[in-house]
């Protein structure tokens, strides 16, 4: 692992910030030339604000490191809830999170789900598996909402994408 | 005790100066701008003509941006705080999709944006946004309809995520890289937009008989737009199979209403737009 991609790769998510860009999944290709360094990110959804604050920490932490450093975007292939390392779930768990199932990877036509999306959710805070969804979009767009039926607690639920 | 007003151009500097980082350009269009599509390769193929994929490009970002709009305008006016937020991300994940759009349009064909004063610092996606009237913009009547009640809003949002869903996952592997990579993106997000519209159509079809009474309502005013929609998008039979679907399920008839004629716009769009680019239209530099 080269300095400049350790340096990347220690970036962390402005909006989940207990995960670094790397256990996001977001972080695509550290190219390192000499002093100059090209990083490519992938947005998780089309329109996450967070993009223009990540581009702007790897700037000025690679900066700081002594880089002159620019960040591209790449398109495809599009980010999957599934790129979260295992470091990163655990992170998410600790913070009172709970991490996203396998991304449904559907052969031929998106089928239509009427019925609240059925997810394995265990609550991040007691482990109870009695969990409840109380709305499919939260405070952020990668988030969804979730209630603990034995202690109570809300908590958020990365979505599977 | 009174609360000074801070002055920006006090010589001492003004608290807000810290905010501003390296860009003089003030908020008007953001802070240090990124092209969203910074790093990707906008070549067009040789295979393609490169007027003909940004206009196409312009009318999908156009119906994502314009639609975007009318359900921000439900923020903080939905029924539930849930509903509210949920909204909101549905608005935010178009607008995503209607820069990416843009902004790929512009790349493919920079004649399609607007001529700016010299040294204005809007970005391409943003002139095309705020800098167009509204003969110029491409997207279907559908979209860009004053908002009615919240049943409205789920019966529009579920044609227009049935259609768009179904097209995306055809482009997903069209001839430009860079649309397919947008499509592939969109079709995630398109997903549980439709999901989410068509959960709350069967609730409310099956709710009371006020809520029904509205869903259909909304429907029904709704329908003589869906024509124009489905052909915009090239939709297939899987569109109805799917809206059949939900009907069938929530127990509602498709609307027997003839399609709506003319082309174009509405009014809808003018007073959309003049409230949407009023502030970008009056600070073209950027700067106040
Ligand atoms: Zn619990």
């Amino acid at each position: 692992m080269s300095r400049a991609y350790a340096v990347a790769a220690s970036v962390t998510d402005p909006e989940m910030p207990m995960l670094t860009l790397e256990d996001l999944g977001v972080l695509r290709d550290v190219r390192e030339d000499g002093r100059r360094v090209t990083v490519t990110i992938t947005p998780t959804y089309s329109g996450c604000p967070a993009m223009a604050t990540m581009r702007d920490d790897l700037v000025h932490r690679l900066t700081e490191a002594g880089y002159a450093a620019q960040v591209e975007i790449a398109l495809s292939p599009a980010w999957s809830s599934d790129w979260i390392t295992e470091r990163g779930r655990q992170a998410l768990r600790d913070h009172g999170l709970s991490a996203p199932g396998a991304a449904p990877r559907p052969g031929g036509p998106i089928p239509l789900t009427l019925m609240p999306t059925a997810r394995a959710v265990t609550c991040p805070r007691c482990d109870s598996a009695r969990t409840e969804l109380t709305s499919e979009y939260g405070a952020t767009a990668c988030k969804a909402l979730y209630r603990c039926a034995d202690c109570l607690e809300p908590f958020e639920h990365v979505k599977e994408i | 005790m009174s609360h000074q007003t801070p002055d920006p151009n006090d010589e001492h500097g003004s608290v807000y100066d810290g905010l501003l980082g390296t860009d003089t350009s003030q908020w008007a269009f953001g802070t240090d701008f990124e092209d969203p599509l910074a790093g990707v390769d906008t070549t067009v193929p040789s295979e393609l003509d490169a007027a003909e994929l940004a206009a196409y490009c312009l009318a999908l970002g156009d119906d994502a941006l314009v639609l975007s709009h009318r359900l921000s305008e439900w923020c903080s006016n939905a029924p539930d705080l849930e509903d509210d937020i949920a909204l909101a991300n549905i608005a935010l994940d178009l607008l995503g999709q209607a820069r990416l759009l843009l902004a790929r349009a512009a790349a493919a064909d920079p004649s399609v944006v607007p001529t700016l004063p010299d040294g204005s610092p809007v970005p391409v996606e943003d002139a095309l946004a705020f800098f167009r009237e509204a003969v110029d913009f491409r997207n279907v009547r559908m979209v860009e309809v004053a908002n009615g009640d919240f049943a409205h809003t789920v019966a529009r949002l579920l044609l227009f995520a049935t259609v768009r869903l179904a097209a995306f996952e055809r482009l997903a592997t069209h001839a430009d890289p860079v649309l397919a990579a947008i499509a592939a993106k969109g079709v995630k997000e398109l997903t549980y937009h439709r999901d989410y519209a068509g959960r709350w159509f069967l609730t409310l079809a099956q709710g009371t008989e006020e809520s029904r009474r509205r869903l259909l309502a909304g429907l029904t005013g709704l329908w003589p737009l869906q024509a124009e929609l489905a052909r915009a998008y090239d939709a297939g039979p899987e569109v109805d199979v799917v809206l059949d679907q939900v009907f069938a399920v929530s127990g509602v008839e498709r609307p027997d209403v003839a399609p709506m004629t003319g082309r174009g716009h509405t009014e809808a769009l003018s007073r959309m737009l003049a409230e949407m680019q009023v502030v970008a239209r009056a600070h073209p530099r950027g700067q106040w």
